[in-house]
């Protein structure tokens, strides 16, 4: 939505307005407290800015850039998800065990497509349910996400499976920029890491450059009016939770990939640290705003916290203290900003 | 507001339904006197929390309260860390037990005023508001016992709520229906009660109205923290120690409870007798998956699909279609 306001907004008067700019554009104070915070750190532990730890942190944010895209795109049309985790359990974990039991010719890009088909699938059950349910989408998925999880769990599997076939292990393994370090280390950037980056372009010319998009900030803005304007609901509730399902069941893959197994009682859990994530990125719980650059940012800003604490000597049992203050804060702050204006 | 005798009539068969299908199944030991006992002991701590989310969920305005488990957690870790660095559980028995769930109770309440506050005067949506204390409650409570259990040990008459019996029903369950009973009377008789349905189901209204709304609503969410606190004492009176990972289900189980009594998720209805008898239903068939022999996992299949077939039943109005003459039609 940023770029109609940028042209309507009252930019007559001149002179730098922090108020305004905050008001137009929430994610500059996630950006100036991820910098705050980086800058803190490195004065304290001048490790931090190794380039291995800072790689550490971008292999570490893909996961979750996916998970708070799809969650993004749903709290821009004014719902909210948090069976996310467990579509991408299901869809790892029942696809590792299908390729590596099964099927181990399928070569990877037809695994990765799988994995999206199989989240987008999960994803439309969110969404019919969702629409024709008619109550809030957080008790929908509440429910979805226990029984997406009940059934990987009592139907499909509880076993690890701790070797994957060769060719995930190989995506998990592929470079894409390796060096040495000064102590002799070798530091690899992997592959994947190129997935967040493109979901990310996607994600934002889907919200920025089509009907689409003007659909998802339309029904978060309201819902009602947007559905007499002529949106047509249905297609748009269906549209939003198979794309975020569809990007869970890539970052499962991904996941699963990375860590070189595959657990199922992985992953799920770990939902309110991206649902902060999307929050503090900017995007209003309540719909109607938020941009796919605020969300990055509030990914790495979650993301470096989480990896931090140790850094400077914070022990880690403070992790959840720390975050949830964050989200009360940000969720204060972005509040009053809206009222001042 | 709606009236439904429905609903109740509905839970109070599928009741019966249950402890019939239960006794069929198990050839009577179901309805013994030890199973009976020992369901009932196993109800409050989850019927406390699902009232907790009921008047959350009337309030409106997207209202709900997801820290419940996680500041009955806080309520007993913090409770046992601090009346434990200055009483003996061993020693002083009765003085550790009475401050141990003082001291809880308080802790609930000032966790739910709390939220309470953040969503009235900060304007913050409640969903985010109580996701954000649920971690910071969590967290709290790793962060005062260490990541560790914390022993409570059992003394009486702390231990009496957990395992006594008061002729033959578990103290703990009537400390739950007591509770239970009042908040009812509180909701039908008092100008709280009727404000804050009020509120639920037309919060533009009520401003105008000039209900006091701030106030309504930060009672109600203390309200909420303090039953999460009365959880947080039974769970340690259940259990020898207390954990700040206890019961992650919960939070699931306690809006299963609310949706399935049929507490309007938009706010504006909610009965305590139906999430009491909801709660009841809940127990019996998690029983009987017990006696089936069923793994953890197949339950938590069951309860995703029960909140969405109770989602649909409410949608639907298919109470409505069993008991022709209240048949309404669907929002």
């Amino acid at each position: 939505m940023s770029s109609v306001e940028l042209e309507t907004a009252p930019g007559t008067r001149g002179g730098f307005s922090l108020r305004e700019l905050v008001r137009r554009r929430p994610e500059v104070i996630t950006f100036l407290l991820l910098m705050a915070i980086c800058v803190i750190v490195s004065v304290v532990n001048p490790a931090f800015l190794q380039p291995s730890s800072l790689i550490d942190i971008g292999r570490a944010s893909v996961v979750m850039g996916l998970f708070a895209l799809g969650v993004f795109i749903i709290l821009a049309a004014g719902g909210i998800d948090v069976s996310f985790t467990a579509i991408a359990a299901f869809t790892m974990y029942s696809l590792t065990l299908l390729v590596s039991k099964h099927a181990p010719w399928i070569p990877m890009p037809a695994i990765i497509l799988m994995a999206m088909a199989g989240g987008a699938l999960l994803g439309t059950i969110n969404g019919l349910l969702v629409h024709n349910l008619r109550v809030p989408s957080l008790i929908v998925t509440i429910g979805t996400q226990y029984l997406f999880r009940g059934f990987l769990l009592s139907f499909i599997g509880t076993v690890w499976i701790m070797s994957l076939p060769p060719q995930m292990g190989a995506f998990g393994r592929m470079p894409l920029l390796q060096f040495d370090s000064a102590d002799g280390r070798t530091i690899t950037l992997p592959m994947y890491f190129l997935v967040l980056p493109i979901a990310a372009l996607l994600t934002w010319w889907i919200l920025n450059r089509t009907l689409m998009g003007r659909a998802i900030f339309a029904v978060g803005g309201n819902a009602s009016v947007a559905g007499r304007l002529g949106y047509n609901l249905r297609t748009v509730h269906i549209f939003l939770f198979a794309y975020a399902g569809a990007l869970a069941g890539l970052a499962g893959i991904i996941h699963t990939c990375a860590n070189r197994q595959s657990n199922p009682f992985d992953l799920v859990g770990t939902e309110i640290n991206v649902i902060a994530a999307v929050v503090l990125g900017g995007a209003r719980i309540t719909g109607g705003t938020g941009t796919v650059l605020g969300t990055l940012l509030g990914v790495l800003l979650v993301v470096v916290v989480n990896s931090v604490l140790v850094m400077v000597g914070i022990p880690s049992t403070w992790q959840r203290v720390v975050v949830g203050s964050f989200i009360l804060l940000a969720a204060a702050f972005f509040v009053t900003a809206q009222k001042k204006s | 507001m709606r009236t439904t005798g429905g609903q109740l009539v509905m839970l109070i068969g599928i009741n019966v339904l249950l402890l019939a299908a239960g006794a069929a199944i198990s050839g009577g030991s179901f309805l013994s006197l030890f199973n009976l006992q020992s369901m009932t002991s196993q109800l409050p701590e989850i019927g406390f929390l699902a009232i907790g989310v009921m008047l959350a969920m009337c309030a409106g305005n997207g209202g709900i309260d997801l820290s419940g488990i996680a500041l009955a957690n806080l309520s007993s870790v913090l409770s046992a860390v601090l009346v434990g660095a200055l009483i003996s559980s061993t020693d002083s028995a009765f003085a550790f037990s009475i401050a141990f769930m003082l001291v809880a109770v308080i802790v609930g309440c000032l966790g739910g005023m709390i939220n309470g506050l953040l969503i009235s005067r900060l304007n913050i949506t409640p969903i985010l508001c109580t996701l954000g204390t649920q971690m910071a409650f969590t967290g709290i409570a790793v962060v005062v016992s260490d990541g560790r259990a914390v022993t409570v040990g059992s003394p009486e008459p702390l231990a009496s709520i957990g395992n006594g019996m008061l002729l033959g029903v578990p103290v703990s369950f009537v400390l739950f229906v007591a509770v239970a009973a009042l908040i009812a009377a509180l909701l039908k008789f008092t100008p709280f009660g009727l404000w804050l349905m009020l509120m639920g189901t037309n919060p533009k209204a009520a401003t105008y109205a000039g209900f006091p709304k701030d106030r309504v609503l930060i009672a109600t969410y203390a309200m909420s923290g303090m039953l999460s606190g009365l959880a947080g004492v039974v769970i340690a009176a259940r259990n020898v120690n207390v954990k700040w990972d206890y019961g992650t289900s919960y939070l699931l189980i306690a809006i299963l409870i609310a949706v399935m009594a049929g507490v309007r998720p938009e706010g504006g209805y909610g009965r305590v007798i139906c999430v009491v008898m909801a709660a009841i239903a809940l127990q019996l068939l998690s029983s009987m998956l017990n006696f089936g022999g069923l793994s953890n996992f197949v339950r938590d299949f069951a309860w995703g699909a029960l909140l969405l077939a109770f989602l649909a039943v409410s949608r639907y109005d298919l109470v409505g279609l069993l008991t022709p003459g209240r048949r309404k039609k669907p929002a």
